[in-house]
């Protein structure tokens, strides 16, 4: 019955709109062909006007009130490059925007049809357009070069002495192994995964029997470059870590990495955000099935001495869940 | 049957006569090019209602993702299980929403249709080069369509791995649900709709390159044809890839190959897959991906380049420069596939490469923007819907081409990658853009469809409303992506670092429902005015200057487009207020160069 009225009264209103429209067409065609243009046309550029301005003050308002928001501090070393590039690229496409969008508007308004007006014959003009295509080209130019050098430097090799961890994304979850005294992954090969070996490490292998396995939170050490190694069991995920600015994909079968320099501790972000309870979060960025939304980790940036000591109290996996099994 | 199909050259003296037509070989089997137009039109539109709903759906989750609607589970049945939607059913409309949208609507919907209808009749064409193919080019995009339909009421699930349908997600049943029977029909759909669009890519380029009238040399086209033909050529060189790497994917499903898989654990044990790569599969799928784009856009361009002409009685402003930059856009367009591809994790060198010709691929779309706006300027622009849907074009291509240059800066990807920024970058530039281009060329071309108007009154409420609405849809979705929110979330609450963006999601969803129901202005409009609409009383109501406008009013009874002999062209199409002293400002391509011309020297 709900459902039958609100059709009703949306069936309604569309009555009525598409009579109103055809009175109006019934009435205007009692007028002269070309006044009826020159009024409908002052009309709707007037309401296109109208529109750009409410849209203008729209995005203004919202861009004021939501600064603080879409241009957090990043918390990496690399966050601060791509941050910096953004900020150049959102001044210049911005200026951009405005000019082009301003006069858009302004031309729709300006240049509308007036019955004894004829337009301009202005088919073309070289000079014009080799302006605007050197302009742009120079200007994309600054900017590729800009990112290339940055882009390299992001994926630049990793330090030797980075402290080296290991994410792997399954259906809808993390694995996070950490190197352990050695700083050394031990190989992995899916063949051997179990329950009682979720990343199938080769334990035959000397250097992963030192290595930390964790459920628990992530924790890293501040301003120490981390080389995280990324992996998937079954489908494609994506480490994304939106603080640090980073994202990378995690492949089954194709190992991929990226490195990063955390440069603020959970800590000093608390008091940088003014939010006791802020967090570093580990999402997935790659479809990966209906769990996708839900893969959540939290990351702990803590000083280089507490980093320390946190990794003097972990166990070896080995050690204590294969070895004491067996 | 066979008489219909006698291409462009011969006269209508063999075609006039022919015997009489039942309803189904003039309306459902035609091989009448404006006949077949007009079947991708509505398609195409029942294909906008169907992936505009879909979006509306998800977005109510997305805007009130703890709340429940039992009135759309009463509409819907399971999808909406409890009144709130399903993961399973979220991601599966997700997926649809971006099959549906980017090749049912703005490839098949908009080449199908102005291709069709306008290549012939702007080009003094009396139908395609192979009518015959161009109506099996509809029939099995028909096919492609009622098996993509039928998928959505599948009990397993309909596709659910996202429109880009990446393995190793696509291929295994276990990894989701979707992968299984909906993802085969899923494939299936699109071999047939990848032939569709070969066979009706290599009509167009043909009929553009074999059947121009006499006197229209390619520089004398219409920006409309050439769009449409560099269309077509970046479809005829994607589309295949495409095929080749649906066709591994079915083999990889079936045949059990590995292609695509390697190293793979899923549900409790160690599959059989080794050697395969699912980057691979990436590279060949934005191989036709990012092309793609330009396939949806490109109409469009071309359509406002056009109806701005027309409208501002003024040419087209550097008519050769719009030409080349469609060159440029088509010989980049298939330069830059893996800026999609940043952090998936192949060789960073690539990035750069990459990044290069993605930059670049601006350069041709901004001369555009400002061909354009000097094309308006000092104009008489006659405000009709049509123009106002090209000036909003402008508008948002402007706005979502601009936040392409920090998409393809591969540094600044590294932050907005898979975030909503994407999402606001391409349904502005590419989405939105592109629907306009589809409305601007309906209003403008629908008395030549149908013989009479749209209402301009009902296009004023349409345009206005989408016009806001779709800024205040996808303009929020940048600061959403800056701040880190992905795509492809099903509720953003898990995570506090999404989570602070609740209202904006409301405002967001309210604005999407409001534009979908403005929507049905239109779709009223359309079929109330085949029938009911103002007759059009004139050949040319527009006092437009290219060649479909010389076709007699009732140019839809006739299969062969002009009655007696083709028309023969003298100049372009872009004569608009040529002499300030003169009453008239058009002069139509079938004018002859009057002798004042001929002393001042033609350059066109």
């Amino acid at each position: 019955m709900q459902l039958l009225l609100i059709a009703l009264a949306i069936i309604l209103v569309y009555v009525v709109i598409a009579h109103v429209g055809k009175a109006v067409e019934l009435i205007s065609l009692i007028k002269d062909e070309k006044q009826r243009r020159e009024d409908s046309s002052r009309t709707q550029a007037f309401w296109f006007a109208a529109s750009g301005v409410f849209l203008g003050l729209f995005i203004g308002i919202t861009i004021f009130t939501e600064w603080h928001k879409f241009l957090t501090v990043p918390a990496s070393e690399h966050g601060k490059w791509i941050q910096s590039l953004i900020v150049v690229s959102l001044v210049i496409t911005g200026v951009v925007f405005v000019i082009t969008n301003f006069l858009l508007f302004y031309f729709a308004w300006k240049y509308r049809y007036r019955k004894n007006r004829k337009a301009l014959y202005y088919p073309e003009n070289n000079k014009l357009e080799f302006i605007w295509t050197i302009v742009p080209t120079v200007t994309f130019i600054i900017l590729i070069v800009m990112g290339v050098e940055k882009w390299f430097k992001v994926f630049s090799d990793a330090p030797t002495d980075a402290v080296q961890i290991e994410i792997t994304g399954k259906q809808f979850a993390w694995h996070v192994r950490y190197g352990g005294p050695d700083n050394e992954l031990g190989p992995r090969d899916f063949t051997l995964v179990n329950s009682s070996n979720e990343l199938g490490v080769k334990w035959t292998d000397k250097s992963s029997r030192d290595d930390i396995i964790d459920d628990d939170d992530i924790v890293l050490p501040v301003n120490t470059p981390i080389l995280i190694n990324i992996g998937a069991l079954d489908v494609i995920h994506s480490v994304y870590l939106p603080d640090f600015r980073l994202m990378m994909d995690a492949v089954p079968g194709v190992p991929t990495k990226f490195w990063f320099r955390p440069t603020i501790t959970t800590e000093k972000m608390r008091e940088i955000k003014n939010d006791p309870d802020f967090d570093y979060e580990l999402a997935c960025n790659q479809l990966c099935g209906t769990g996708h939304w839900n893969m959540r980790r939290v990351v702990k940036i803590v000083t280089e001495e507490e980093y320390k000591k946190w990794l003097s109290e972990q166990d070896s996996y080995f050690e204590t869940n294969i070895l004491a099994q067996n | 049957m066979t008489t219909d199909t006698i291409p462009g050259q011969f006269s209508m003296a063999h075609t006039a006569h022919h015997h009489k037509q039942t309803f189904l070989t003039k309306y459902i089997f035609s091989t009448d090019h404006k006949t077949i137009a007009k079947q991708f039109l509505l398609t195409g539109m029942f294909w906008a209602m169907v992936g505009g709903l879909f979006s509306v759906l998800f977005r109510i989750q997305l805007a009130w993702p703890d709340a429940t609607f039992p009135l759309l589970e009463t509409l819907f049945g399971h999808w909406f299980e409890g009144g709130r939607l399903s993961t399973e059913a979220y991601y599966g409309l997700v997926t649809m929403h971006g099959t549906i949208m980017v090749f049912f609507v703005l490839t098949a919907g908009m080449s199908g249709t102005y291709s069709n209808f306008l290549i012939p009749l702007q080009i003094g064409a009396r139908d395609m080069a192979s009518p015959m193919v161009n109506a099996i080019s509809y029939w099995l995009f028909f096919i492609a369509s009622v098996v993509m339909l039928a998928s959505l009421f599948l009990p397993t699930g309909m596709a659910s791995a996202g429109w880009t349908i990446y393995p190793p997600l696509s291929v295994l049943p276990q990894a989701s649900p979707g992968s299984g029977m909906g993802m085969s029909l899923w494939l299936c759909s699109m071999v047939f709709f990848i032939a569709s669009q070969i066979m009706g890519g290599l009509n167009y380029i043909s009929t553009v390159l074999n059947l121009r009238t006499k006197g229209m040399t390619m520089f004398r086209m219409p920006l409309t044809v050439w769009a449409l033909f560099f269309t077509a050529i970046i479809g005829l060189l994607s589309f295949p890839v495409l095929f080749a790497s649906v066709v591994l994917l079915i083999f990889d499903r079936g045949l059990h190959t590995s292609f695509y898989l390697s190293d793979l654990y899923v549900g409790g044990q160690a599959l059989s897959y080794s050697g395969g790569n699912p980057i691979l599969f990436q590279h060949l799928f934005w191989f036709l991906g990012h092309p793609e784009v330009y396939i949806a856009v490109m109409p469009a361009m071309g359509i406002v380049s056009e109806i701005l002409s027309v409208n501002s009685r003024k040419p087209v402003f550097g008519y050769h420069m719009m030409v080349y930059s469609l060159l440029g856009i088509v010989v980049m367009s298939i330069l830059v596939w893996a800026h999609h591809m940043f952090v998936s994790g192949m060789n960073p060198f690539l990035g750069s490469v990459f990044m290069l010709f993605s930059m670049l691929i601006a350069v041709p779309s901004s001369i555009k923007v400002f061909n354009w706006l000097t094309t308006i300027w000092r104009g008489n622009i006659q405000m009709t819907p049509a123009a106002l849907f090209c000036l909003g074009f402008v508008s948002m291509f402007i706005s979502g081409g601009l936040t392409g240059i920090w998409m393809g800066n591969a540094t600044i990807d590294i932050q907005i990658h898979d975030t909503y920024f994407i999402i606001a970058h391409f349904h502005l530039v590419m989405g939105v853009a592109a629907f306009f281009g589809m409305f601007a060329g309906v209003y403008h071309w629908f008395p030549k469809f149908y013989g009479r108007f749209m209402n301009e009154t009902l296009g004023y409420v349409h345009f206005i409303i989408t016009f806001v609405g779709a800024y205040l849809i996808f303009w929020p979705m940048h600061y959403l992506g800056m701040s880190g929110v992905p795509r492809r979330y099903y509720s953003f609450h898990e995570f506090r670092a999404f989570a602070e963006y609740d209202n904006m999601n409301i405002l967001i969803t309210t604005a999407s429902i409001v534009v979908f129901f403005t929507q049905f202005i239109f779709v009223i409009n359309f079929f109330w005015s085949i029938y009911k609409g103002r007759k059009m009383k004139t050949m040319n109501p527009w006092e437009a200057n290219s060649l479909e406008w010389t076709t007699p009013i009732n140019v839809n009874d006739i299969h062969g487009n002009w009655p007696g002999d083709l028309p023969t062209v003298y100049r372009w199409s872009y004569d608009f207020s040529k002499f300030e002293d003169e009453e008239r400002d058009f002069i139509p391509q079938t004018e002859p160069l009057s002798q004042r011309e001929i002393e001042l020297g033609n350059n066109h």
